[in-house]
C-alpha cells in the first residue's frame, strides 16, 4: 500500500499532466480530449497532497466535497472508498471531474498555488470515478426506509438530478420531469462528446434510477402537466424546479434572421442530442462546416464547445469574436488553451455589427467593428468601446450566437404566484431555495442565469435539504 | 413509447394516425401542436394535432409524406409505436365569437384548419370553410369541415372537383358580393397563406395564419424556428405558431425554410433507396 512521502519531497512534486490526444488528431473526431490519469499518475498527484489541517480547498467547492479524505484513499489505492467518500456530497463525480472550472474554485485555493501549482483535484475526481464504473464496482444505492411522501423534480440538468438524488436517499418518491426526449440537460444537449461522453452521462443516471428515482421524459412542465396539477392530482408535496437558462440571447442586430446564423443552442443541440454530423445515418441536419469559414460569436464555454464543433466537422476557417480581450473570457482556462491547439483563431476585442445575406437570404458575410477596452464598469470588468470607423466586411458561411441565455417563460406562464426578478429568474430564499409560493424551490440557472454544472447542484443540494424539513412537517 | 391505435390514408400522400397520449389529449387546446421522433436515429418533427379524445387518451395527427420522416411515419400501422411524442405546444389558437369566420385550409392545412374551424363554430361564429387542393384525390377531411361549417366550399387546382383554381377565388368572390366578413383563418402551403393575406390586405380583415417553421425542441430553447413578425424576432414555438397575416415577413420564412433542402432531398433518396432494398414500397 502506497504512502504520503514527507511533506518536504511533496512539495518538491511537479503537478501532473493528463494525457491528452494530439491537437491535430482530436480536432477531426468527437472523442474525448483528456484521456485521463491512470493509476501511476493518479498515486503520484494524490501523494503532493500535503493533508492540511483546515483544508481550504474544500470551502471553494460548491459542493464541500471531503477533498482532503477522498485524496488520501487514494493514496492508499481503496478507490471504492474514495468514491463513496466523493460521493457523500457529490453525486455526478465523473461529470464534475471533467466539466467543473476548478481554477476558479477548489483549486484555486490550494495552498502548493502559493508557491508552486494546486494538486489536480478535479482530475483525480475524475479518476475516482471513472477507475470504480471501469471495474465494476459502484457501490449498490442503500435504500432508506421509504417516507411515503412525494417530490417531483422539474428538469433533468445537474440542479434537478443532484436534488432528486439527495431526496430519494432519504427514502422520498421522486419523480424528475424532462422536456426533451434524452436526460441530463446542459450535459446532453450542450456539453460536446469530446468533452463530456454521453456514455458517461447515462451511466451516472442509470445510477439514479437503481437507487429508486423515477423519470418521465417528453414531459413540458406548464404544458404537458402543470405545477398546480402536480400538486392537486398527483399528490406532490414538494416540487423542484431546475429548468435552467435556456432561452438564447440574440443581439438583434441586422440579418440576423438570415439562413446560415444560429443560436449556440441550436447548433448544439443538432450536434450533441440529434447527432446531426452523423447524418445522413441520423436524420437532423446541420449546415456542412466543412470548408466553410464559421464565426462563433462569445468567450464563454458555450462559444469555445460550438467553435470546436465547427473544427472538428472541417471548417475552413473557425474562429472566435469576442468584444473584450482574452483577460475577460469567462470560458474555463483550460477549454481555450485546448481551441487554440486546435486551431481555432481568436479575433478579440471585435464585435459583428451586421450579417449580410445573398439573394437567397443565406449568410455570406459579417460586418464587424473593432473595440477597445475603457474604464471598468460596475462588474470590475472594462468596458469595451467600438473605435469608430474601423468597420470592415469578411466573408463567412455559418455564424452562431453564444452570447449567453436568458430563462424560458413557458412554465412560469401557467404560474404566475411564482416570484420572478426582472430577468425572469425565480426569486427565492437563499437559505432554503424556497419560492414565493409554498412547498415549491428553485435551483440552478432559472435563479442564478447562465452559471456552473457544480452550482447547479450545490443549489439542487441545499434545497433537498430544506425540502426533506418541509416534507418532515407535513 | 407511444402507441399507434389506429391509421389509414386520407389520400394518396396524406395519413391519420389516432395515438395513445393521455396527458396531451387531456391538456390540447385548438392549434396546438406535437413534437414526435420516430426512432433512435429519428429527427424531431413538428405536427399540429388535429383532434383530441380526452376520455379515450388519444390524440390524432395528420402527415402528407414530404420527406424522409413523414414518409417513413406513413409506413406505420395501428400497433406500431412512435418513440417520442411531446407536447401539447405552441399557444392555442384565439377562440372567440368574431361574427363570420372564414377557415381556409390548403393540401394538409386543412388538417390544422379544422379543429379551429370546430372551435370557432361551436362558440357561435357564422363559419364558413373553404377546403382546397390540387386535385380530388387529396381532398381531406370534407365531410368533418362540412360537419362544422354554415358554409363549405370546396377548391381544386384543376377542376377535378369543387370550385376549379384557388381558395383566394372564393374568399374574393365573398368579399367583393358585400359579405361582412369579420375574421380570415388560413393554414396551408405558404403561397397559399401569402395570397389570401394580400386578399383580405386591402380589406382590413383581420387574418390569422399559422406558421411552419423548422423547429427542432419546439420549447423555446433554440431559435431555430424564429420567423419575422412586425419587424421582431418571435420564437414560433413558444409565442405561435398562429400570427397576425398582415405582420409576417414571408419572404424570410420561405428562405428559412429551404435552410436544408439539400439535406433532406439527400435523406428522401437515401430513404427511398433502402425501401426499395428490403423490396418494401415507399408511400
Amino acid at each position: 500500500m502506497a504512502q504520503f512521502p514527507p511533506v518536504k519531497d511533496r512539495m518538491k512534486m511537479v503537478r501532473n499532466n493528463m494525457p491528452e490526444q494530439d491537437p491535430n488528431v482530436r480536432n477531426t473526431n468527437f472523442e474525448e480530449v483528456a484521456l485521463g490519469y491512470d493509476v501511476g499518475l493518479a498515486l503520484n498527484e494524490a501523494q503532493r497532497c500535503l493533508q492540511c489541517k483546515t483544508p481550504t480547498c474544500i470551502d471553494m467547492c460548491p459542493v464541500n466535497i471531503k477533498i482532503d479524505q477522498f485524496i488520501e484513499r487514494v493514496v492508499a489505492e481503496d478507490y471504492v472508498g474514495a468514491y463513496n467518500k466523493i460521493r457523500e456530497d457529490n453525486f455526478l463525480p465523473a461529470i464534475c471531474g471533467r466539466v467543473c472550472p476548478q481554477d476558479k474554485q477548489c483549486e484555486s485555493t490550494c495552498v502548493l498555488t502559493k508557491k508552486y501549482t494546486s494538486v489536480a483535484i478535479g482530475r483525480l475526481e475524475r479518476f475516482v470515478a471513472d477507475k470504480v464504473m471501469s471495474m465494476n464496482m459502484i457501490p449498490a444505492p442503500v435504500k432508506a426506509k421509504p417516507t411515503g411522501k412525494k417530490v417531483a423534480i422539474v428538469g433533468s440538468g445537474p440542479a434537478g438530478l443532484a436534488c432528486a438524488a439527495d431526496l430519494v436517499g432519504l427514502g422520498h418518491d421522486v419523480t424528475v420531469y424532462e422536456a426533451l426526449h434524452e436526460l441530463g440537460g446542459v450535459l446532453v444537449y450542450g456539453i460536446p462528446e469530446f468533452r463530456l461522453p454521453k456514455a458517461i452521462v447515462r451511466q451516472e443516471i442509470q445510477r439514479l434510477a437503481d437507487a429508486g428515482v423515477k423519470f418521465v421524459k417528453n414531459a413540458v412542465i406548464g404544458k404537458t402537466i402543470t405545477i398546480d396539477e402536480l400538486q392537486k392530482e398527483e399528490g406532490v408535496q414538494a416540487i423542484f424546479i431546475g429548468v435552467g437558462a435556456g432561452l438564447p440571447k440574440f443581439m438583434d442586430i441586422k440579418g440576423e434572421e438570415l439562413a446560415g446564423v444560429y443560436s449556440a443552442n441550436e447548433f448544439l443541440t443538432r450536434i450533441n442530442l440529434m447527432k446531426a454530423y452523423q447524418f445522413p445515418d441520423f436524420d437532423s441536419p446541420v449546415l456542412d462546416p466543412q470548408g466553410r469559414n464559421v464565426v462563433v460569436v462569445g468567450g464563454g464555454n458555450t462559444a469555445m464547445d460550438a467553435v470546436r464543433t465547427a473544427k472538428r466537422l472541417g471548417a475552413k476557417s473557425a474562429r472566435i469574436i469576442y468584444r473584450r480581450s482574452e483577460d475577460e473570457m469567462p470560458a474555463r482556462t483550460e477549454e481555450i488553451h485546448h481551441a487554440k491547439q486546435e486551431g481555432v483563431i481568436f479575433q478579440t476585442l471585435t464585435n459583428p455589427l451586421e450579417y449580410l445575406g445573398d439573394k437567397n437570404q443565406r449568410l455570406n458575410g459579417v460586418k464587424l467593428q473593432k473595440m477597445e477596452l475603457g474604464e471598468p464598469d460596475k462588474s470590475g470588468r472594462r468596458k469595451p468601446q467600438e473605435i469608430k470607423g474601423s468597420e470592415y466586411i469578411e466573408p463567412i458561411d455559418i455564424a452562431v450566437v453564444a452570447i449567453g441565455n436568458g430563462s424560458n417563460p413557458l412554465l412560469l406562464e401557467t404560474n404566475p404566484d411564482i416570484k420572478t426578478n426582472k430577468w425572469g429568474n425565480i426569486e427565492v430564499n437563499p437559505e432554503t431555495m424556497e419560492t414565493s409560493k409554498k412547498g415549491i424551490y428553485a435551483g440552478g440557472d432559472i435563479v442564478t442565469g447562465g452559471a456552473t454544472v457544480i452550482l447547479a447542484m450545490g443549489a439542487g443540494r441545499k434545497a433537498a435539504k430544506a425540502m426533506n424539513e418541509f416534507l418532515n412537517r407535513q | 413509447m407511444f402507441k399507434i391505435i389506429e391509421a389509414r390514408f386520407l389520400s394518396k400522400d396524406v395519413k391519420l394516425f389516432k395515438i395513445a397520449a393521455p396527458r396531451i389529449a387531456k391538456k390540447r387546446l385548438a392549434g396546438q401542436f406535437v413534437i414526435l421522433r420516430l426512432d433512435e436515429q429519428g429527427e424531431r418533427i413538428p405536427l399540429t394535432i388535429a383532434d383530441s379524445d380526452a376520455k379515450e387518451g388519444s390524440i390524432t395527427i395528420i402527415a402528407q409524406g414530404i420527406g424522409k420522416t413523414t414518409k417513413k411515419l406513413n409506413t406505420l400501422n395501428a400497433g406500431d409505436s412512435i418513440l417520442d411524442v411531446v407536447g401539447p405546444l405552441g399557444k392555442p389558437s384565439h377562440i372567440e365569437n368574431f361574427g363570420t369566420a372564414v377557415c381556409i385550409g390548403g393540401g394538409v392545412g386543412t388538417a390544422i384548419a379544422y379543429p379551429i374551424a370546430k372551435a370557432l363554430k361551436q362558440v357561435g361564429n357564422h363559419t364558413i370553410t373553404i377546403n382546397g387542393a390540387r386535385s380530388k384525390d387529396l381532398v381531406i377531411l370534407e365531410q368533418e369541415m362540412k360537419k362544422f361549417s354554415d358554409e363549405a366550399y370546396i377548391t381544386t387546382d384543376d377542376g377535378s372537383y369543387g370550385h376549379h383554381g384557388f381558395v383566394t377565388d372564393i374568399l374574393k368572390k365573398l368579399i367583393s358580393e358585400g359579405r361582412k366578413i369579420n375574421f380570415v383563418l388560413a393554414i396551408g402551403p405558404i403561397p397559399m397563406m401569402r395570397a389570401v393575406t394580400e386578399a383580405t390586405r386591402p380589406h382590413g380583415i383581420k387574418t390569422v395564419v399559422s406558421l411552419n417553421p423548422i423547429m427542432i425542441d419546439g420549447t423555446g430553447m433554440c431559435g431555430g424556428c424564429r420567423v419575422i413578425v412586425g419587424g421582431k424576432s418571435e420564437f414560433a414555438c413558444v409565442s405561435g405558431p398562429e400570427f397576425d397575416a398582415h405582420n409576417i415577413d414571408f419572404d424570410n420564412l420561405i428562405n428559412r425554410n429551404k435552410t436544408y433542402l439539400d439535406l433532406e432531398k439527400e435523406a428522401t433518396l437515401k430513404f427511398e433507396h433502402e425501401c426499395k432494398l428490403v423490396n418494401q414500397k415507399p408511400v
